[in-house]
């Protein structure tokens, strides 16, 4: 089992590549709401990532299940 | 499709990598000097790393139908040896003159301390008097800005012409500087650490690409040199069509590397029948 500091010193680039991604995916969705004038007619993936990224914001998680809980808070997207 | 691998460290790679790229449709491949992971302590052990990749590597590259070019230079973790780099900077014109080498790299900064800088100085002097072509490194990570920032102070203040020279390694932060001070920008893509094909078309789609070189640096650490394949197919994806990846990842490495007589291979255009 790893360390607290092993944990982070392991995972934190890959962890950092993983949210460049999700800034990149929503930039390429402004821009592409851009270019096209108009937006998605249903943007409920696009708020179902911003409730997402806001639940793992929250400091505090007594059980330590964010995996868990964003797997069922994504289940709500068909 | 044919495509230039214009950043490949082959000598840190295996031979499966060239018979898959080969595979793939890469043409030619284009080999910086740089960091071997260990700091060397003789000129004499660059002068031999310089022979390798301007002499022996293109026979290995050939056996898979892969033109093999390379650069010379002391990269900027090693520049920190002031009179190693003096050394091997004596001795650098040799190779330049070698029929495979395309110019001086990858010089550049890694912490961006005043060894680094004055042998980033000594390089581009080098490569502008003898009328090579340059290939800058810029930082990793939390240091790409502010190195990135340096190596423009620095060539501003020198004697250049943009055209010849190329900086690597931009990404979102640091590409809009590269290009509006005219020179050639590099994406290199890695699986952690640098741009992902999927930014990197990001890129491609906001930013103009006449002056942009996309390429993925395999080297000893992880780093995949099939990232440049998963950009072409992501940018083929979005609907860009077959010529346009063509002028990107075939024909803009020929634009910027053709300045250099001994890159032989031209643009190429597709044409429908």
């Amino acid at each position: 089992m790893l360390s607290p500091k092993q944990t982070l010193d392991t995972y934190f680039l890959e962890a950092r590549r993983d949210l460049l991604e999700v800034a990149a995916l929503l930039d390429r969705y402004d821009e592409s709401v851009s270019r096209e004038g108009h937006k998605a007619k249903d943007e409920s993936k696009l708020e179902s990532l911003r409730e997402a990224m806001q639940l793992l914001a929250k400091p505090d998680h007594i059980k330590s299940n964010r995996a868990e809980q964003l797997l069922t808070h994504f289940a709500k997207i068909n | 499709m044919q495509i230039i691998q214009p950043h490949y460290h082959a000598i840190a790679r295996t031979a499966q990598d060239y018979e898959r790229m080969s595979m793939s449709g890469v043409v030619a491949v284009c080999e910086p000097a740089f960091w071997a992971g260990f700091d060397r302590r003789h000129p004499e052990t660059f002068i031999d790393y310089f022979a390798q990749i301007s002499e022996f590597e293109p026979t290995r590259a050939a056996e898979f139908g892969i033109r093999h070019f390379c650069w010379v230079a002391v990269n900027p973790k090693e520049a920190e040896n002031v009179e190693l780099t003096n050394e091997v900077l004596k001795q650098m014109p040799e190779f330049l003159d070698k029929p495979n080498c395309l110019g001086v790299g990858e010089t550049g900064l890694h912490k961006s301390t005043p060894n680094e800088i004055a042998a980033l100085e000594a390089h581009v002097e080098m490569a502008m008097k003898h009328d090579q072509l340059v290939l800058i490194h810029t930082p990793h990570l939390s240091d790409k800005a502010h190195g990135t920032k340096t190596v423009l102070e620095v060539l501003s203040g020198m004697d250049v012409n943009p055209d010849k020279i190329w900086i690597d390694h931009v990404e979102e932060e640091t590409i809009e500087w590269v290009l509006d001070a005219g020179y050639w920008a590099g994406m290199t893509l890695y699986p952690v650490t640098k741009c992902s094909p999927r930014r990197a078309v990001d890129i491609l789609e906001k930013y103009p690409t006449e002056r942009l070189l996309v390429n993925s640096s395999a080297d000893w650490g992880p780093s995949d040199p099939f990232t440049l394949q998963e950009c072409i197919v992501e940018y083929r994806r979005r609907g860009h069509a077959v010529q346009e990846a063509v002028e990107i990842f075939h024909n803009n490495p020929c634009r910027f590397l053709g300045q250099n007589p001994k890159w032989d291979i031209k643009p190429i255009r597709i044409t429908e029948e």
